[in-house]
């Protein structure tokens, strides 16, 4: 069992919905981070969150930058600490529009140059902060205000995008799991370069489920495969322990969809859709796990 | 002091500044006629001649937000654009400068397509007037490398604590070699003191949601600082004069003193003007120049009393007029103004044709050079 300090670096009353899964991540990968980090936070449901001016959430200072730019001003940040001789962690926190879409490509040039950050991006799969209107990450078939009918079109791989870059660092996790989301970012800031980590943060008003079921719900999609977590450092490609013990039977697809009310118009054909999505998927991961290990 | 002559293009002395400055972190994107200044200082990191980071961003938008990443750590910073890069930094110029950052910038003006035209003109950063910035035009190459020394002491001062943009026509004095001092700063320029820079033994949120008071104040803080620069400028610059012997003012006037008839514009067209004054002079036209050098913050004390003004715009507010001509105006309702309008997209306009503007002027009117009188 990992020993995950009592310390909060989060203090009391944030300005969440209820059940916010992006703060319950949080939460963990500051105990990771330790007091000698920044946290850059662009637009997203996490700049209102941290509170109201002269008040603040987190015991870290937070540096809010505009929606496309939190991967440049890392950047900047980190350049200007390595400058002066300065260990200090720059991490963004980003949602999935601000990773996905407008930030993509402050991102890309980021990792390009090999910048010395850790991204995080928490993906409730829309823009939460503006109401839940679709992302570039919205899942197929899911409702949200801008898709009233169910996105007709898939969810960005931004995993396969990001992986492009080759940096040294890359995993997922889920808000569900805090310990793996603990470790890996423990791991993600022992390594020099860019890091990427992509958490699926469960949203309560977004994902129209209730506030209780935030963990759950995340817990379904790892046991489904929906989301799948696991990490690669360097060339080495390994699945996250739930991911192991899931994919061995993967739940279906559907149980994971009926228990939100953003996917209550997906038809049956639809569904299957999505199903064999998730096994191809699976078994793309499972094969490139396999080969990574032949080839340690 | 070791002054030494040396033949530059306005672009490498504008560089050649900012290395002697020593800022720590250079984040730049390329862009015509802004290029020479970026190869210069990747040049001098590369060859270990400057001790800085130069990071080499995928977009102007994320040049100035590494500046403004990288500033806010409390270190020297530097970026120069142009044109259309300007204009795609357009939102992090108002975030740096929102957040009081002394971000130091080269702006090589260029004119905005379509259609396409790498030339000179201001629009690019009269356009930009609105956002916090500190704006100053130079004229020279010696005015390029005085200025940009200058800037950053004017930026880091706490009285000040705002971006400075130094303004230089493109290819007409960017690419233009003319002879100049580098002067050694030594400790003209001193260390950087951010009070606000972040630390994370006092952890502070920066730019979180401030309710409409207290972004009201920060607001009014804004122009307090800008009010306050014109103080700094002033101190900065005679000090400049007094320890390099080049004196600069935020207005250089050219026989003003008893000219009935003042040229007035910014960059090298202010400085080509003073050679139309002369020319008007040995008519027996008391005519002088005044070349605006700070147009953020707007000169205060512009002394026009008496005197018809021929203010030449290279740009252009749609539906409203000559920006400069503008301003002159609503700072001073009684300024007696022929508008001219002359230089866009690099139109050439040279002193015989401004002593033309003077002989022609006709006070309360816009004219725009080129054009046939009666499509005007
Ligand atoms: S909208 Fe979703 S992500 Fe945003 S604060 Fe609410 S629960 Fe969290």
């Amino acid at each position: 069992m990992t020993e995950i300090p009592k310390e909060e670096m989060l203090l009391k009353c944030p300005s969440t919905c209820a059940g916010c899964g992006s703060l319950l991540a949080l939460r963990y990968i500051l105990k990771a981070a330790g007091k000698d980090t920044v946290l850059v936070i662009p637009a997203c449901c996490n700049s209102v969150i941290q509170g109201v001016y002269p008040y603040m959430l987190h015991t870290v200072p937070v540096y809010n930058i505009a929606f496309a730019a939190a991967a440049a001003c890392a950047s900047g940040m980190s350049e200007a600490f390595r400058a002066v001789g300065k260990k200090t962690n720059v991490i963004v926190y980003a949602g999935d529009g601000g990773t996905a879409d407008i930030g993509i490509q402050a991102l890309s040039g980021a990792l390009e140059r090999g910048e010395d950050f850790l991204y995080i991006c928490y993906d409730n799969e829309a823009y939460g902060n503006t109401g839940m209107q679709r992302s570039g990450a919205t899942p197929l078939g899911a409702i949200t205000t801008t898709t009233p009918n169910g996105k007709t079109v898939n969810k960005k791989d931004l995993d396969r995008i990001i992986e492009a870059h080759n940096l040294p660092y890359q995993a997922t996790a889920c808000a569900s799991y805090p310990a793996d989301i603990y470790n890996k970012v423990k791991k993600a800031l022992s390594i020099p370069g860019p890091k990427f980590i992509h958490i699926l943060a469960p949203c309560p008003p977004g994902w129209r489920t209730p506030s209780e079921k935030t963990v759950e719900i995340g817990k379904m999609a790892v046991k489904s495969g929906i989301w799948v977590l696991w990490e690669k450092e360097y060339d080495k490609f390994t699945i996250s322990a739930p991911s192991r013990a899931a994919m061995k039977k993967p739940s279906p697809v559907a149980d994971y969809l009926k228990a939100q009310g953003r996917f209550r118009k997906v038809d049956d054909a639809t569904a299957a859709k999505i199903q064999a999505q998730v096994d191809k998927n699976l078994k793309k991961i499972a094969a490139e796990a396999a080969y990574s290990e032949e080839n340690a | 002091m070791s002054d030494k002559l040396v033949m530059s293009t306005g672009n490498k002395a504008m560089a050649a500044a900012v290395k002697m400055v020593k800022p720590t972190v250079v984040a730049a994107y390329p862009i015509t006629p802004q290029t020479e200044v970026i190869e210069a200082i990747a040049e001098y990191v590369g060859g270990g001649e400057m001790d800085a980071r130069y990071i080499p961003v995928e977009s102007e938008h994320s040049a100035m937000t590494a500046c403004i990443g990288a500033s806010i750590t409390g270190i020297r910073v530097f970026t120069a654009t142009s044109s259309h890069g300007l204009l795609y930094m357009h939102e992090m110029l108002h975030w740096a400068a929102g957040a009081r950052l002394p971000i130091v910038m080269g702006q090589i003006n260029r004119t905005l397509a379509p259609g396409w035209n790498i030339w000179a003109e201001h629009s690019d950063a009269l356009s930009q007037r609105d956002t916090g910035w500190l704006q100053v035009y130079v004229s020279t190459v010696q005015e390029a490398y005085d200025a940009t020394i200058m800037a950053f002491r004017i930026a880091e001062d706490n009285r000040v604590l705002l971006p400075v943009m130094i303004n230089m026509d493109g290819f007409l004095l960017s690419h233009i070699m003319q002879p100049f001092e580098m002067t050694e700063p030594g400790d003209f320029v001193p260390q950087i003191s951010l009070p606000h820079k972040i630390d994370v033994n006092d952890p502070k949120g920066y730019g979180a949601m401030s309710p409409s008071d207290i972004h009201f104040t920060f607001r009014h803080d804004m122009e307090k600082a800008m009010r306050a620069s014109r103080t700094v400028i002033a101190e900065t610059e005679a000090a400049f004069a007094k320890r390099f012997g080049r004196s600069y003012a935020p207005i250089e006037e050219y026989l003003c003193d008893d000219a009935d008839v003042v040229i007035v514009a910014m960059g090298t067209l202010g400085k080509e003007a003073e050679v139309a004054a002369d020319i008007l002079r040995k008519e027996g036209v008391k005519a002088g120049v005044m070349r605006i050098r700070w147009l953020r913050p707007f000169p205060i004390d512009m002394k026009i009393e008496g005197k018809d003004l021929v203010v030449i715009d290279r740009d252009y507010s749609f539906g409203f007029g000559g920006v400069v001509a503008g301003e002159i105006q609503a700072r001073y309702p009684q300024a007696k103004i022929a508008s001219v309008i002359a230089g866009l997209g690099g139109q050439e306009v040279t002193y015989e044709d401004m002593a033309t503007f003077v002989r022609t002027r006709k006070v309360g009117t816009e004219f725009w050079f080129g054009i046939p009188s009666e499509e005007q």
